[in-house]
């Protein structure tokens, strides 16, 4: 974590594939985690994508769970949406915009936080790393979300 | 030495007295009515299964009486989630059908003091409904009687299980009414902000497995949109 300019702070969360998935969640797929997962074949759902994974700081401690759902072609309008759920500290609850940036990341906001996030409001960079090589433990990609948050002016004692 | 036998002896006493009051605790309050009842707004009702072995995914550290769900999902057994759970769940409504996904994490609460009746668990379902749209349930749960009425009853019974008829509100906070907080995320509960209680309903509990027979329930309370308003 690193104190900005502005006041607020900036973190990093890590996760590590495939090392950290725990559920992979979608109709039609031969890729569902873990081996066994009934995934509901449901129409309900479409094109539901569900996956949770653990999460990692920047020392590669793990902090945290995540669970992301993305569905384009959601009828009230397509999303993609990140709950991470850190026990030390809180929940926070991010909301990313479609499209990715020229740049390969995806931008996002936070729409609410519990605990040490419930006053914070901010932003989130979300990007995907390809080629991590490590030989220490199993992981050869890599999430990123990179977060902005600055508490509202007064609120400090 | 028969005073150390009778120190011994007055410790024991007094820590069995202690132990029984603190279990039969006569103060402690049973929500047995949602703060939502007596509310005007629309309420979103959904139930869900809360035996592990009938959930999409259930885990823990592992280490835990109920085991997880498939069984080859990842454990979390790293210290800052040891005593953090992941259940996945399909949720219905008042007839069955399916009707969403949801996600709870739940994480025991370092506040809790079962001194005071209070088994706290700091809880969040990430919530998507087809066709609605997706959102956030922020709650502190209260476990205490669970663990009093259906957990102990069952380790003390001599078939380790318990079976009975067990209702309670689960939801303890951060509401100042003993409610949840909602935040909506897309579709038309975006930009909302609500709030809603958890509830559980058992019928059997085995101290060996687990959950036998059990339903959790959600009632989220919609405010009336200007489309839906009369």
């Amino acid at each position: 974590m690193s104190v900005q300019p502005n006041g607020g702070n900036s973190e990093i969360f890590r996760i590590d594939l495939p090392r950290d998935r725990i559920l992979v969640g979608l109709v039609g797929t031969d890729n569902a985690l873990p081996a066994g997962l009934e995934w509901p074949g449901d129409e309900l759902f479409g094109n539901l994508q569900a996956e949770m994974f653990k999460v990692r700081d920047r020392n590669d401690v793990v902090i945290g769970i995540a669970s992301r759902l993305a569905n384009v072609s959601e009828e009230t309008g397509p999303f993609i949406e990140w709950v991470l759920h850190l026990p030390a500290r809180g929940t926070i609850y991010l909301q990313m915009d479609l499209a990715a940036s020229a740049e390969g990341h995806r931008n996002g906001r936070l729409i609410a936080g519990t605990q040490d996030f419930e006053t914070l409001s901010g932003t989130v960079w979300e990007r995907f790393i390809t080629g991590i090589e490590n030989e220490d433990f199993d992981a050869y990609e890599r999430i990123e979300l990179i977060t902005a948050f600055i508490g509202r002016l007064g609120d400090e004692e | 030495m028969k005073y150390l036998v009778s120190l011994l002896i007055g410790t024991l006493i007094g820590a069995a007295l202690f132990a029984a009051g603190m279990y039969y605790n006569p103060f402690t309050g049973h929500e047995l009515v949602s703060p939502l009842a007596i509310s005007k707004e629309k309420n979103l009702h959904v139930t869900y299964t809360a035996v592990p072995g009938e959930m999409i995914l259930y885990t823990d550290d592992g280490e835990s009486t109920v085991s997880t769900h498939p069984d080859r999902v990842v454990e979390l057994w790293e210290p800052a989630i040891v005593d953090t759970r992941i259940a996945v769940v399909l949720l219905n409504d008042s007839r069955g059908n399916v009707v969403g996904l949801g996600i709870k994490f739940s994480t025991d609460s370092e506040q809790t003091a079962l001194i005071n009746s209070q088994a706290l668990v700091n809880s969040a379902w990430h919530i998507y409904l087809p066709g609605q749209g997706t959102l956030l349930v922020d709650q502190i749960e209260n476990y205490w009687s669970y663990l009093r009425e259906i957990v102990v009853p069952a380790r003390w019974s001599s078939g380790d299980n318990w079976k009975g008829s067990f209702f309670r509100i689960m939801t303890q906070g951060p509401g100042a009414l003993g409610t949840a907080r909602v935040s909506g995320g897309t579709g038309e509960f975006s930009g909302m902000t609500s709030e809603a209680v958890e509830s559980l309903t058992a019928r059997a509990y085995s101290a060996i497995d687990g959950p036998v027979s059990m339903n959790g329930s959600l009632t989220i309370m919609v405010p009336n949109t200007a489309d839906d308003t009369e």
